[in-house]
């Protein structure tokens, strides 16, 4: 049984493949693919994740949305969240913050930011 | 005449008892002469021992010298070994660095050429190529250009963060793009993507031929990185380097697999047609 789980909200597979790439390198840990928001938000719903990180431009549901979704449902308030997209500008970073996103990354993404990052957010040493 | 008798008794006792105190003051004179003698000789052996320890103490001294000089060289064989030790952990903490780096480097390039390979339909192949080009190398505006078989010049395919029409064909050859496909090398400028400036007339910032062998199959010019991004590093240039075969190898694979099942489907046609 795995002490955490994460979830991959992307629709691209090469992000997906290097995320999936990173990421297990953490000892214990079970990954979740899903390719967009309305994917990821079945996902979340139906399963227990502690960490989700997600894309802000997909098709179906967008990342923003999903994030105002998961955080308006009490019972998610414990999962954390990072965003990964391509939109650096600051006041991109604002918003995924201010609807309840604790972390976010900008594309090109380097594989131990990635690591550190959820290390950091699922409190493992 | 008794009397006298009792005198001289008196006197004899007397006489015997300065004797014998005499005799007992010989005696006691002889036991402290004894006593004096024993006390010379124990003060002698001290003496003697006494004499003995000075050079016991230099040795002692010369001993204890020699003790110390050795820990100090030991102390300093041990900081030297301790400088070693820091000076390899230091080495080893900079090569860790470096190996993570290595490892991040190759996880890209692996992601990159296992999902170039991974289909054979060339829409998946260009889309692809541009989920490279965006997620990977970190790019805001950029072209991917096919060249159609029998064919001297670039048709735009797929774009990214401004409208395909915008971007002309090239002919190869002629212009940074074009140039870069004849020449087989990437070609990178100081070109900062300058919006004033009309996409068809911009030195794109990188252009990359994509080659198999010496057949041109495509380039890919990157106008503008998205904001986040200063400029490229040693990574990116691998990327271009891998693009530039696999890609192309990806595109040219997928154009022949989609031919050979064009032409697979045109003689089932026939053999149907003969055969019914």
């Amino acid at each position: 049984m795995a002490e955490h789980r994460i979830l991959i909200v992307e629709d691209s597979p090469t992000m997906r493949q290097l995320l999936l790439f990173a990421l297990k390198r953490l000892k214990n840990v079970e990954i979740v693919e899903a390719s967009d928001g309305m994917d990821g938000l079945r996902k979340v719903t139906s399963d227990h994740f502690d960490l989700a990180f997600v894309d802000i431009n997909m098709p179906v549901m967008d990342g923003l949305k999903l994030i105002s979704l998961i955080r308006g449902e009490q019972s998610l308030e414990a999962m954390s969240i990072c965003v990964i997209t391509t939109e650096g500008a600051s006041e991109d970073r604002e918003r995924a913050l201010t609807l309840g996103a604790n972390e976010y990354l900008t594309k090109p993404i380097q594989a131990n930011k990635v690591l550190a990052v959820a290390k950091s957010l699922l409190k493992i040493d | 005449m008794s009397d006298g008798r009792g005198d001289n008794g008196d006197r004899g006792e007397a006489v015997l008892a300065i004797f014998q105190r005499g005799a007992d003051f010989t005696r006691e004179l002889l036991a402290e002469n004894e006593r004096l003698r024993t006390r010379i000789n124990g003060i002698e052996t001290r003496q003697q021992e006494a004499a003995q320890s000075p050079g016991d103490w230099d040795k002692l001294r010369h001993e204890l010298i020699h003790r110390i000089e050795n820990l100090e060289s030991e102390n300093r064989d041990i900081l030297e070994q301790l400088q070693q030790v820091e000076s390899e952990n230091q080495q080893f903490a900079e090569r860790y660095i470096e190996i993570e780096e290595e490892n991040n480097n190759l996880a890209n390039l692996y992601v990159a050429s296992y999902q170039l390979h991974s289909t054979l339909d060339p829409s998946e192949v260009l889309r692809i190529i541009v989920e490279i080009v965006i997620n990977l190398i970190g790019a805001e505006i950029f072209c991917v250009y096919v060249c159609p078989e029998n064919a001297n010049l670039l048709e735009p395919v797929a774009s990214e963060g401004a409208d395909l029409d915008q971007f002309p064909e090239i002919e190869i050859g002629h212009g940074p793009v074009g140039e870069a496909v004849a020449q087989g090398n990437v070609v990178c400028s100081d070109a900062d993507g300058d919006s004033g400036v009309a996409l068809s007339d911009q030195v794109p910032i990188v252009a990359i031929p994509l080659r198999v062998e010496d057949l041109p199959v495509g380039a890919i010019a990157v106008h503008r990185l998205l904001q986040q991004k200063a400029g490229f590093s040693a990574l990116d240039h691998e990327l271009f380097t891998l693009l530039a075969g696999h890609a192309a190898t990806a595109i040219f694979a997928s154009r022949l697999y989609a031919q050979s099942e064009r032409k697979l489907s045109t003689i089932q046609g026939f053999i149907d047609l003969l055969t019914k």
